[in-house]
């Protein structure tokens, strides 16, 4: 048996029935997963508003209301496990330990971002934190995460992989291949979907065969856990026991969480695929209220604890966008640096 | 050091067993590279000397492998990617050109990506349009790839053990009619620098650009356009990115001449590079008539043994092409 699934038993039998991510945390360790979330939230709306502000150019695909999925997936992950994100990845990057004011530097394209202006919002990695990097090519990450398991392997540590990806990238031959690749290989990968109903403005319903991207999971011979991925504790669950399979040198798993996203997929969207009363279904679920609820009801902060962090992340947001516009242009003349590595 | 004959292929498989002989981070990838040996038994039997963990069957799954090793890169390992035809890379693409190519400058330099792909390339084995194309230009046209096409043993192991030490992606161009060329090799660890030409003849009336196994060719038409007088330099490009400027540039201001001989498609094929860069130099001044490219007919490879001749220049193209630029006759 898994050790979260004994750590569960052993929880219910001294009649513990909170939910597991209580039981199996910290509270310090469930108060900065409260503090991402809304840091992630706040990022976003702080990017928002800048780039409604002509501050950043470009466009940006926002992940407001999946938030738990960034932060209940990366819970049980250290500093020298690695991920790989998406388009939609300010939320993984910050749930793997980036700092906000570098991401709103990359954003205002300056040389204190974390590509050094050369990215934007779709290339931030970090990985000093083990965040290989978002990717702008849908499935483009997948397999790269089985590379980064496949060295995991070689070198012989016990460090896991998550690739996260969205429904979208169900149908891409990547997402096929480097589930075989890793089943095949049985190695340390945690395959991550974000279903948020949508490819850009195609349905799961009209894009994908199968009702749900977790049965794909038998077609590669692994486990296909469909968790709420607005609750932040069922993510975690999952998580949890997909990592310890992972480092027991058991496989990989793909996880599917069922979530949504508040905005468009991207600043162009016209939001024509969509019901104005599915919206606001889904956003009567923010897994942010949830989760600051049951943090609250179970006792593990207090109202006043809570209102604290939220004004400390707030000046987090404010000093970062503070810290992007202050921060130096890169020069033109330097356009081809880090080309290759000379 | 000691130097004996080998063939191109022995030349690749040596340089990859003294890589993964000096250095645990280096490790083959590859379908059917383990047992089987490769489909041109390049690997051949490196799987009984480095086990299957290091020499490692993929599935058939190009994008996926591709991707794979380019995450491998990235996280510390040295991976040695074989493409089975040069043809597969059209699977790939997404991972080598989106991925592997760009991922160090997104990242504003935070990592490199010391990936090596291999890929047997080029025609003239009766495999016809889809195992025999010769696809280097367009992996040419991508900053952060590097291109090479090594066209002796000598330089197939030395630019081979040069890649696996590169920082940055290199892609291996191997003529397949190449593998079994011997030559000159010389025992242990050497490298030929990636992004140097190397003038193969020298000579004082026309400079002949050759890229792969348009070198040989080329040199062979030296030999009779030597018998009738006509005197040429046969350059060997070896590297197309970063093209080695100078060393073309220098032939032509000497021999006023130049001709291109490439087995890509001509038409925005390397030859297109090489003469664009000459009609941008100094070495402009310095020609005494057109340039002139003789490159893969505009078609696919046919199967026919006759018609798979037609498409790409053969000695005597080079010999009547080198006559007529040298006598002023195009």
């Amino acid at each position: 048996m898994a050790k979260a699934q004994a750590q569960a038993v052993a929880d219910s039998v001294r009649g513990d029935n909170r939910p597991f991510a209580l039981s199996h945390f910290e509270p310090a360790v469930l108060e900065d997963a409260l503090r991402q979330m809304y840091l992630i939230r706040r990022f976003e709306e702080g990017a928002e508003e800048s780039y409604m502000r002509g501050l950043v150019h470009g466009t940006m695909h926002l992940s407001i209301g999946q938030e738990a999925s960034a932060v209940g997936i990366c819970l049980p992950l250290t500093d020298a496990d690695m991920i790989t994100s998406t388009h939609r990845g300010h939320g993984h990057c910050i749930a793997k330990g980036a700092e906000v004011k570098r991401m709103f530097a990359e954003f205002f394209g300056k040389t204190t971002g974390y590509c050094k202006g050369r990215g934007g919002s779709m290339h931030i990695a970090d990985v000093s934190k083990g965040n290989l990097g978002a990717n702008g090519i849908v499935g483009g990450g997948i397999p790269i995460a089985v590379g980064a398991a496949l060295s995991i392997r070689m070198q012989k540590r016990n460090d896991v992989v998550v690739s996260f990806f969205g429904d979208g990238a169900n149908n891409e031959g990547a997402f096929h291949e480097a589930l075989n690749i890793a089943a095949v290989w049985k190695l340390p990968v945690i395959f991550v979907c974000e279903n948020n109903g949508y490819g850009m403005s195609t349905s799961t319903a009209r894009s994908t065969a199968v009702p749900n991207v977790a049965d794909r999971a038998a077609a590669y011979a692994m486990p296909g856990v469909i968790v709420d991925g607005n609750d932040l504790s069922a993510v975690a669950e999952a998580s949890v026991a997909a990592v310890e399979r992972a480092r027991a040198g058991e496989g990989p798993s793909l996880i599917e969480c069922k979530t949504y996203r508040h905005r468009g997929h991207s600043k162009s969207d016209r939001n024509r695929y969509r019901t104005k009363e599915e919206i606001e279904a889904w956003i009567a679920r923010d897994p942010i209220g949830r989760f600051e609820s049951q943090l609250v009801e179970y006792g593990i902060m207090t109202r006043d604890a809570v209102e604290a962090l939220r004004e400390n992340v707030e000046r987090e947001i404010a000093d970062g966008i503070e810290f992007a516009k202050a921060s130096p242009m890169p020069l033109t003349q330097d356009v081809a640096m880090y080309v290759y590595t000379d | 050091m000691t130097t004996r004959e080998l063939s191109y292929a022995q030349a690749i498989q040596e340089a990859m067993a003294i890589a993964m002989e000096a250095d645990e981070r280096v490790f083959l990838m590859g379908e059917d590279i383990g047992v089987y040996g490769g489909a041109f038994q390049v690997t051949g039997d490196l799987v009984e000397r480095f086990g299957p963990e290091r020499v490692r069957d993929t599935p058939i799954s190009e994008l996926g492998g591709a991707g794979v090793a380019v995450g491998a890169a990235v996280t510390g390992m040295r991976p040695i990617f074989e493409f089975q035809f040069s043809d597969f890379a059209t699977l790939a693409m997404e991972q080598i050109v989106n991925q592997a190519a760009k991922m160090r400058y997104m990242l504003g330099g935070e990592v490199s990506v010391p990936v090596v792909m291999r890929f047997p390339a080029g025609s003239g084995t009766g495999a016809a349009a889809q195992h025999s194309q010769s696809l280097e230009a367009w992996f040419g046209h991508v900053p952060g790839l590097k291109v090479i096409q090594p066209a002796t043993p000598h330089d197939a192991k030395g630019m081979l053990l040069a890649a696996i030490a590169d920082p940055d992606p290199v892609m291996i161009f191997e003529h397949k009619l190449l593998y079994k060329m011997k030559g000159p090799v010389p025992e242990g660890h050497y490298t030929v620098p990636i992004g140097k030409a190397e003038v193969r003849r020298q000579g004082s009336q026309l400079t002949i650009v050759a890229t792969a196994i348009m070198v040989h060719k080329a040199l062979e038409a030296a030999e009779t356009l030597a018998a009738e007088g006509i005197d040429a330099e046969v350059v060997d490009l070896r590297t197309i990115r970063p093209m080695d400027k100078d060393t073309v540039i220098a032939s032509v201001k000497k021999t006023s001449r130049l001709l291109c001989v490439y087995e890509g498609v001509k038409t925005l094929g390397v030859g297109a590079e090489v003469s664009a860069m000459i009609a941008e130099s100094e070495a402009f001044d310095y020609l005494d008539g057109p340039i002139v490219r003789l490159g893969g007919a505009e078609t696919p490879i046919p199967y026919n043994p006759e018609l798979e001749k037609a498409v790409v220049p053969q000695v005597p193209d080079i010999v009547t092409a080198a006559r007529e630029l040298v006598s002023g006759r195009r």
